[in-house]
């Protein structure tokens, strides 16, 4: 009985943000009540809908439903299993912290009014929620869309600068493309029958040669929504240009969603695997995690810098993903779930950590107004609150013990260490490579993080309007203290996850770790066996803080020197000020200089007659004139072939109209035949 | 967790840091004779750990809590990393909490800490050397754990404790893809612990310095704290090359007086380790900074090498 | 057969591709010589090893030649020619070290799934070392392509040579005397000819840069 309930629970959720969005739009400028009312009871909705997906995993089981709306004949289906409540869990637990915070964070201001911003916002909460549990390809791809325009719509939320216009326009473009993939993907898996629901789609065993189509249209279609190379170019514009909660949603919680739908089709809609697709993934995943943190290190604009950075996430996630698809395709089912606890574990890691730390560029923001790291420094001093919350964000982020994201980095390299047992020799020697990529992505995020959290917090302050800085208001700061909350429970219970994950890994792969990782105590993260590999991240705390606390205590007793305030020594230079400290490009010059094939850089170097100088670097992507570019002038050329067509006369058009019924019909007993 | 695994834990912390500043003070000993010097004495690291001790610290207006807080937090991890190596005894307890992987996270942390601390004050020097030390991490970090990971091949198992036992317990066998991560590992040692050629630990040129950039802005106890951490981590780095290349004599059960017999075998050890160390940076030079990437490229693709040669040798044509 | 001359073998090996790889990073010219010749004194080992282990005497000839001839008297001709020539300085390589031990990676992966095959063919002493062999092979070919002086390029020759011969050693127990001895002659007699050559070459053009031989081309 408690458990059928699950899926209501979610579908009250649903109903009841978009009930908010459309009390949102009655109330267009009532901004206080949008803010102070609405929000927070989106939030609470995340909160629930977290409990019912949490109680869902720990029952198991699934729940189908069959809602009798959407057109005749093609009523809604509906389902909640392991996978899709792991995922609402994730969404659940994140949109709690940006709602509240949101309720402390949109303001008055010129733009899109409240009211409409409140109806797009939990639009596309219902929509990401409706997404996951779709059971037929009609409500998924309905689900989908709507979640691309609500998102649309919030991300061009400040229409009137020209370049978020293009850039949300950017954005809808490589959606849609990405949709139609999609779309084309469902039509191959359910192979003729006519039947879109994904139980029929399971019951299909497709031979390998269309298997492989839908499963490379499946990995574009997602790609464009996750970012992944190259379909990453729109990410980077759109992410940075919606308000920072939306953000937040965007790059923690809405990549997810393409990473679900990855999981949905490859591991459980096909259900042959042939281990070329591992291969695939894994090779996308590492060279996507690669460019995205080498870029990431280059940026001078903070919410482009986090952009970058959830590029490498994701495609840390895919490498994750296409592991355990190879492993799962020589019938290594064991290691397979093993790759896809990283996997997930990442998933709910990452969508926490990146929503802390936009959520705090946000707070910075309305302090200061700035979002070029160039012009920000020592925010520490005014807005400790931030600084601090921050600083767990960028530990998680770095991939640090005991934080949350050093515990998928350490469950994919255990993955990735296993490989060794492959029957093809050529895939055990592309591991060590393999393996060396990430170790380096990790190693970059720590570069990149530092840069991000050393220029803005820390240091003296580079302007002076800085000064004026105030710490965030109480609502934003709930928001991101539950977050960091999260982050740092997800580093030090680690197992409790991995007790979650378990019965996604079982419905996925039949094999899940929690029995073997709690075999050794709960505290002790062991998921093969104690003599392969352990860790205790409270230990581990444990022994820091211990640690501390010795010298701590050791030097107090021991000495009694003072501690005496001076001004900064600076290598005795007596004239430093806030202007001599590095800068953002300069703490990104080695990693220009060492990775300068994958850039395209414009520089302007000072001459020595420029009255005013200036040093200029401007970081693009290849991508964009090397890929892009081509297909952009291709589709003009066509186009303008097109566009011969019309002439503008009534007559010429009711011609073409004629000549196609004409072709019809001429078509039509061919057909027949 | 027994009363004798919690003495050896206490034990080899306590001999990790009595013996981090001999080992400096060696090196720094070694390296005056071989240049016709007649040295300070081995015991002066400690010495200098008193004086600055005793001093007042000064520290920036523009400090904030992080500056002050980092010294104690570098000092902490470095202890915890030399706790968690096996050095004399393979049986402790903090092997299960930490396994070749969080040791690295662990280095990484400090230097992370640090780098932050040294950008806090925001003077030119801070920045500059925060920026160069991450520069330098984000090669030598994943060159050690390549090095460290094609040991765990052998063993397979990420777990330190683990990859002694295996090495020590198991017949006399060579393998060649030590070789390559013995070599990548002298290259990342050289660089992690500042000495030449990539830095001089000695020397306050400004073009070149890393680690000593970073704490310009400490003094006193803040200071003792940071120079008595960087030879814990001299000494940390010292027993992972022994735990992975000359493990023999490293005691795998935890009773006391296996433990009064893994002493002096390690600090013979580590005896020669430092005049290895002092011969390689007589004969070297020190580097320009721009070569410092390709330096560390080299370790890290040598130790890339390392792990796939293990692959390689062990492959069978399918 | 024992377990441990295996090992030793599949060691030498690794040591001749770790000297491979130090000679594409290598600047200085000294240096690389100095390489070669312990290139040479591991080839010399790894016979030696390969001579005890099926009691071939002959391969101890060949042994005790390799250690006069490539770790001494080549290496010797060598220095003498750099110091005429006067030539120690760094030499710039045509494309960055890191990259091209990039390269030297994939190449490495690319020759053992090449070697992996043939091994299996044959019933020789190590299998893996043939892979070694032929990564050694084609590295020293990457190194002779990427220099731009002269020397160096004679040097990747050279150890190209080396590379060959333990080839041969290590998978099938080493060649007949008669046609080491010829090979040995033949070395010899390039690196004289070499030798001359060079001093030719900075005769006429006042340096040993190889890129001047691209004016000798017709227009």
């Amino acid at each position: 009985m408690l458990n059928s309930q699950s899926l209501d629970v979610v579908l009250w959720v649903i109903s009841g943000w978009l009930l908010i969005g459309l009390l949102g739009i009655l109330t267009l400028h009532r901004f206080t009540f949008i803010a102070r009312v609405l929000f927070p009871l989106g939030g609470i909705g995340g909160l629930v809908l977290a409990v019912a997906a949490f109680r869902s995993l720990i029952n198991g089981g699934t729940q189908n439903r069959l809602l009798p709306i959407g057109l005749p004949q093609l009523h809604f289906h509906l389902s909640l299993d392991a996978l899709s409540a792991f995922f609402l869990l994730v969404l659940g637990v994140a949109v709690f912290g940006i709602s509240i915070f949101s309720a402390g964070y949109f303001r008055n201001s010129t733009g899109t009014a409240p009211g409409l911003l409140c109806l797009e916002f939990h639009f596309f909460l219902a929509s990401m929620a409706l997404v996951l549990v779709a059971a037929d390809a009609y409500v998924f791809m309905l689900a989908w869309e709507s979640m691309a325009l609500s998102s649309y719509f919030l991300v061009t939320a400040n229409h009137r600068l020209p370049k978020i216009r293009a850039a949300g326009f950017l954005y809808l473009l490589i959606a849609h493309i990405g949709a139609i993939a999609l779309l084309l993907s469902f039509g191959v898996l359910q192979a003729n029958t006519g039947n879109y629901t994904f139980s029929n789609m399971r019951m299909q065993s497709l031979s390998p040669f269309w298997a492989s189509v839908a499963f490379l249209l499946a990995v574009f279609g997602f790609s464009a929504k996750a970012g992944i190379l190259p379909l990453h170019i729109w990410l980077p514009e759109a992410h940075p240009a919606a308000p920072s909660p939306v953000s937040a949603l965007m790059s923690g919680v809405m990549l997810k969603m393409a990473i679900y739908g990855m999981l949905r089709v490859c591991f459980d809609l096909l259900r042959v695997h042939i281990w070329w697709w591992g291969v695939l993934l894994l090779v996308l995943g590492l060279a996507t995690a690669l460019f995205g943190v080498v870029f990431a290190a280059v940026q001078s604009d903070m919410k482009r810098l986090l952009a970058y950075s959830s590029i490498e996430n994701v495609g840390l996630i895919f490498a994750a993903l296409g592991l355990a698809l190879l492993f799962s395709s020589y019938g290594m089912n064991l290691i397979a779930a093993l790759a896809l606890t990283a996997c997930l574990f990442h998933v709910a890691a990452h969508a926490i950590f990146k929503s802390l730390l936009f959520l705090t560029t946000g707070s910075v923001l309305h302090a200061t107004g700035e979002r070029n790291l160039g012009r920000l420094g020592g925010l520490i001093r005014f807005m400790p609150w931030v600084a601090w919350l921050a600083l767990i964000g960028i530990l998680a982020s770095s991939g640090l013990p005991p934080f949350s994201g050093f515990i998928s980095e350490w469950l994919l390299l255990q993955s990735f260490l296993f490989t060794p047992g492959l029957p093809q020799p050529f895939l055990n020697m592309l591991i060590p490579v393999a393996t060396a990529s990430i170790a380096l992505t990790a190693a970059l995020a720590g570069y990149t993080m530092v840069k991000f959290c050393g220029v803005v917090f820390l240091g003296q302050p580079r302007e002076e309007k800085l000064n004026q800085a105030h710490d965030a208001n109480l609502f934003e700061k709930i928001g991101m203290a539950w977050l960091a909350i999260i982050t740092i429970t997800l580093g030090l219970a680690p197992n409790f996850i991995i007790r979650l994950i378990d019965p996604v890994t079982r419905v996925l792969v039949n094999q899940g770790l929690a029995a073997q990782s709690k075999s050794n105590g709960w505290w002790l993260l062991t998921p093969t066996s104690m003599a392969r590999a352990s860790y205790g991240p409270l230990y581990f705390l444990l022994g820091v803080v211990g640690a501390i606390a010795l010298a701590f205590i050791l030097v107090r007793v021991l000495y009694h020197a003072r501690l005496r305030r001076s001004a900064a020594w600076g290598g005795g230079h007596p004239w430093a000020n806030s202007r001599m400290q590095d800068t953002a490009e300069g703490y990104g010059q080695p990693i220009r200089q060492v990775f300068e094939p994958f850039f395209a850089m414009k520089r302007h170097l000072p001459k020595p007659e420029d009255i005013e100088p200036r040093y200029e670097v401007i970081v693009e992507d290849k991508f964009w004139n090397g890929v892009y570019m081509p297909v952009v002038r291709v589709t003009e050329f066509v186009s303008s072939i097109v566009g011969r067509l019309q002439r503008g006369r009534i007559s010429i058009y009711l011609l073409y109209s004629f000549i196609t019924l004409i072709f019809l019909l001429i078509l039509v007993p061919s057909a027949r035949k | 967790m027994t009363f004798s695994q919690l003495l050896s834990e206490f034990f080899t912390i306590v001999a990790s840091l009595l013996l981090a500043p001999l080992l400096l003070g060696w090196v720094t000993q070694l390296r005056a004779w071989l240049q016709n010097r007649s040295g300070p004495g081995i015991f002066q690291p400690y010495r200098i750990l008193h004086k600055l001790f005793n001093k007042d610290s000064v520290m920036a207006d523009t400090a904030s809590s992080l500056f002050r807080f980092t010294p104690y937090l570098i000092f902490g991890c470095m202890l915890l990393a030399s706790a968690i190596v096996p050095t004399l005894s393979t049986d402790f307890p903090l092997a299960q909490a930490a396994d070749a992987i969080a040791l690295v996270g662990l280095f990484a942390l400090a230097r992370i800490f640090i780098s932050l601390a040294a950008m806090d004050v925001g003077t030119a020097f801070g920045t500059l050397g925060a920026r160069r030390e991450m520069f330098v991490g984000f090669l030598a970090e994943p060159a050690l754990l390549m090095v460290l990971f094609t040991s765990s091949l052998i063993a397979h198992s990420t777990s330190l404790k683990t990859i002694v036992t295996t090495q020590i317990d198991r017949p006399f066998a060579i393998y060649p893809s030590l070789v390559f991560a013995g070599f990548a590992f002298i290259l990342i040692f050289l660089a992690e612990n500042a000495r030449i050629p990539v830095d001089n630990p000695s020397t306050h040129l400004e073009l070149t310095m890393i680690h000593e950039a970073l704490i310009l802005e400490y003094s006193g106890r803040h200071l003792a704290l940071l120079e008595w951490a960087s030879s814990l981590k001299l000494f940390a780095y010292s027993s992972i090359g022994i735990a992975l290349f000359l493990p023999w004599g490293i005691s795998t059960q935890g009773s006391i007086m296996s433990l009064l017999y893994a002493l002096p075998i390690f600090i013979l050890k580590l005896l020669v380790f430092g005049v290895v160390l002092a011969l390689i940076e007589t004969f070297s030079a020190k580097m320009r900074i721009f070569r410092v990437p390709e330096f560390l490229t080299i370790a890290f693709l040598l130790a890339v090498i390392g792990m796939l040669t293990y692959i390689l040798l062990g492959a069978k044509a399918s | 057969m024992t377990d441990l001359s295996i090992q030793l073998i599949n060691l030498f090996a690794s040591f001749l591709l770790l000297l491979a790889f130090a000679m594409l990073a290598q600047r200085r010219v000294v240096n690389l010589v100095q390489i070669y010749a312990m290139q040479g004194l591991t080839v010399v080992a790894a016979t030696s090893v390969v001579a005890y282990v099926t009691h071939q005497n002959q391969l101890y000839y060949s042994a005790a030649m390799t250690l006069v001839l490539k770790v001494f008297l080549i290496p010797w001709i060598l220095r003498r020619l750099i110091k005429r020539l006067d030539i120690r300085w760094d030499v710039e390589t045509l494309i960055n070290i890191p990259s091209m031990m990039l390269i030297g990676i994939v190449l490495v992966i690319f020759s053992f799934n090449l070697a992996l095959p043939i091994a299996s063919l044959s019933t020789s002493i190590s299998p893996g070392t043939l892979g070694i062999a032929l990564a050694c092979v084609l590295l020293s070919f990457m190194m002779m392509i990427t220099r731009s002086k002269a020397l160096p390029q004679v040097i990747g020759f050279l150890s190209m040579e080396n590379a060959l011969v333990f080839a041969a050693t290590s998978a099938t127990s080493g060649m007949p005397m008669v046609v080491e001895l010829g090979i040995a002659l033949d070395v010899l007699v390039g690196v004289f000819i070499l030798g001359v050559f060079m001093f030719q070459i900075r005769e006429q053009f006042e340096s040993l840069d190889i890129s001047h031989l691209e004016n000798l081309k017709e227009e």
